[in-house]
């Protein structure tokens, strides 16, 4: 009998999760298809000016044409391209400048000023500076990802590795362990944690760089749309690159997040 | 023979606008297989002592001899016991008990099955592969001891290992590293503020002055009480007269932090 009203109860609880969920599920599906249908309502009606703001079904048809004859398709996979790159290379490249300035403690006094402004420096507004360095092309705009990313990356990794707590080298010290051995074995697996939480923010980062890249530069991808649209007043254009960002950069997030909980649990099994 | 001389050690902490001297003139000497104990007031540098002799500090003055040697010089292994275990928690129990040698570039399979056999003398068993995080404190702590008895070290320094226990783990833990200890014939130092700990554990006690830290005074252990369990000298005659010369003594070096240790000694006497 105990057992019973005790399983009734647990039954109770998840009728109730299961409830809610479906309540939340509902209200977002709601949001979703009442802003496409105001859009689209409002636009066929006048009520905006569709020149401007397009509407659902334009976009949708625009891509459909544009994915048949292929062209949407090269766009989409050079801004992917060169935003994984990017992404990348900024993040491995602000893990090893963190690690020189954890090896060598001179070396991170006097990189504590430069570090700060390049920080506090929007790193877009180096855009044309790396466009005229590197030449117009791939190479600058992956760089342009790169770089946003890479002091954020530098900073916070940086300060994850100088709050390891000190006792963990002290036990390592006290088998004679060199500074590079410290790294290895407690510095480094211990800012694990951190350094997959900067890849979230990266993902982020990176698209905003590869974008800003494209604007100014690109001949192919989403950003070079983006302003192409812009320039011969086709709106539709512009909305459905968007739509593309959107989607694609919210996929890169979840890949992410899905490598993060993956690396948490190998690293820790 | 000497197995550990200290010579006028002296520390001094540098900071900005001014220095402090942690140690200083800190002489004593230390025989094969014998156990010493420090105690002292917070603050007055037995730790220092024990971070200089593994070698993680450097003094600023005086000597430190290893079986003769100058400490720098000789590559003699080192156990060192800290407060908390310090486990690495992405490691498993096992690759946590094999640090050292890996350190040491010594890591083989007669290490590991030595590994396993300490495991088992501390009362561990199948628990190799899990990690830190699902044993006890004081399951960590032998794991701990363990870890630093793997590089078969010459010398072992504890430094308050079974504060963070509690009362009957620590009580069984001081029986089994006393016992380990003995039957491995360590040599060892013991840095706590537990006077029960250092006579029931302990061949000689130093007990420390603050401000700059320095020797107050060494205390023989009666004879009768050294080979005996940390449990059973609890309970010997002898403990007590101790204990008391012991408590007097820290009572004059120190009056500032008297309060706090009046509620411990009651706590002590009780049991």
């Amino acid at each position: 009998m105990k057992q019973n009203s005790d399983n009734h109860l647990f039954q109770q609880y998840k009728n109730k999760q299961k409830r809610e969920k479906k309540i939340v599920i509902t209200w977002q599906l709601i949001i979703f298809i009442g802003f496409f249908s105001v859009w689209e309502l409002a636009s066929s009606l006048y009520w905006i000016d569709p020149l401007i703001f397009s509407s659902p079904s334009k976009i949708i048809g625009l891509m459909m044409d544009k994915f048949a004859d292929g062209s949407m398709l090269i766009h989409l996979q050079v801004t992917l391209f060169e935003t994984i790159l990017g992404f990348i290379i900024g993040t491995i490249a602000g893990i090893i400048i963190a690690t020189s300035l954890w090896a060598s403690i001179r070396f991170s006094r006097i990189m504590d000023p430069y570090l700060v402004i390049m920080n506090a420096m929007p790193k877009v507004a180096l855009g044309p500076i790396i466009i005229v360095a590197l030449g117009p092309g791939y190479f600058s705009i992956i760089i342009m990802g790169a770089i946003v990313s890479v002091i954020i990356t530098t900073l916070v990794v940086y300060s994850a590795f100088r709050e390891v707590d000190p006792n963990y080298e002290k036990v390592l010290k006290s088998f004679g362990a060199t500074r590079w051995q410290c790294f290895k074995e407690a510095v480094f697996p211990a800012t694990l944690p951190a350094m997959i939480s900067t890849l979230k923010v990266n993902v982020g980062l990176s698209w905003v760089g590869i974008i800003v890249g494209e604007f100014l530069v690109a001949k192919e991808g989403l950003g070079y749309l983006i302003i192409y649209g812009f320039q011969v007043f086709d709106f539709s254009l512009v909305m459905s690159s968007l739509l593309l960002i959107a989607i694609f950069a919210a996929i890169m997030y979840k890949i992410v997040e899905k490598i993060e909980s993956w690396l948490i649990k190998h690293t820790h099994e | 023979m000497s197995f550990l001389t200290l010579e006028n050690v002296s520390h001094h902490y540098f900071t900005k606008n001014s220095f402090t001297k942690a140690l200083s003139n800190i002489s004593f000497n230390l025989k094969e297989g014998e156990f010493i104990s420090i105690l002292g007031p917070s603050g007055c540098g037995k730790s220092t002592i024990l971070s200089i002799i593994a070698g993680i500090m450097k003094h600023t003055s005086g000597k430190v001899l290893l079986k003769q040697r100058p400490l720098e010089e000789s590559e003699l292994p080192i156990g060192y016991m800290l407060q908390q275990d310090y486990l690495f928690p992405w490691k498993t129990i096992i690759e946590n008990c094999l640090i050292g040698p890996k350190i040491r570039k010594d890591k083989s399979e007669y290490k590991m099955s030595q590994a396993k056999k300490l495991l088992k003398e501390v009362g561990l068993t199948d628990i190799e592969k899990e990690f830190p995080d699902s044993l006890s404190g004081g399951m960590r702590q032998r794991v701990a001891l363990v870890r630093t008895l793997i590089t078969n070290p010459e010398i072992l320094l504890l430094d308050e290992p079974f504060s963070a226990l509690d009362y009957l783990t620590k009580l069984k833990l001081e029986n089994l590293v006393s016992k380990l200890l003995k039957s491995y014939h360590k040599t060892a130092i013991l840095v706590t503020h537990d006077i029960g700990e250092a006579i029931s554990m302990s061949d000689r006690i130093l007990v420390m002055n603050a401000n700059p830290g320095n020797i107050a005074k060494t205390f023989e252990v009666p004879v009768e009480l050294r080979n005996e369990t940390p449990f059973f000298v609890r309970r010997h005659p002898k403990y007590q007269m101790l204990f008391d010369k012991v408590w007097d003594e820290l009572n004059k070096t120190e009056s500032t932090s008297l309060k706090s240790m009046g509620g411990a000694k009651n706590d002590e006497t009780k049991f």
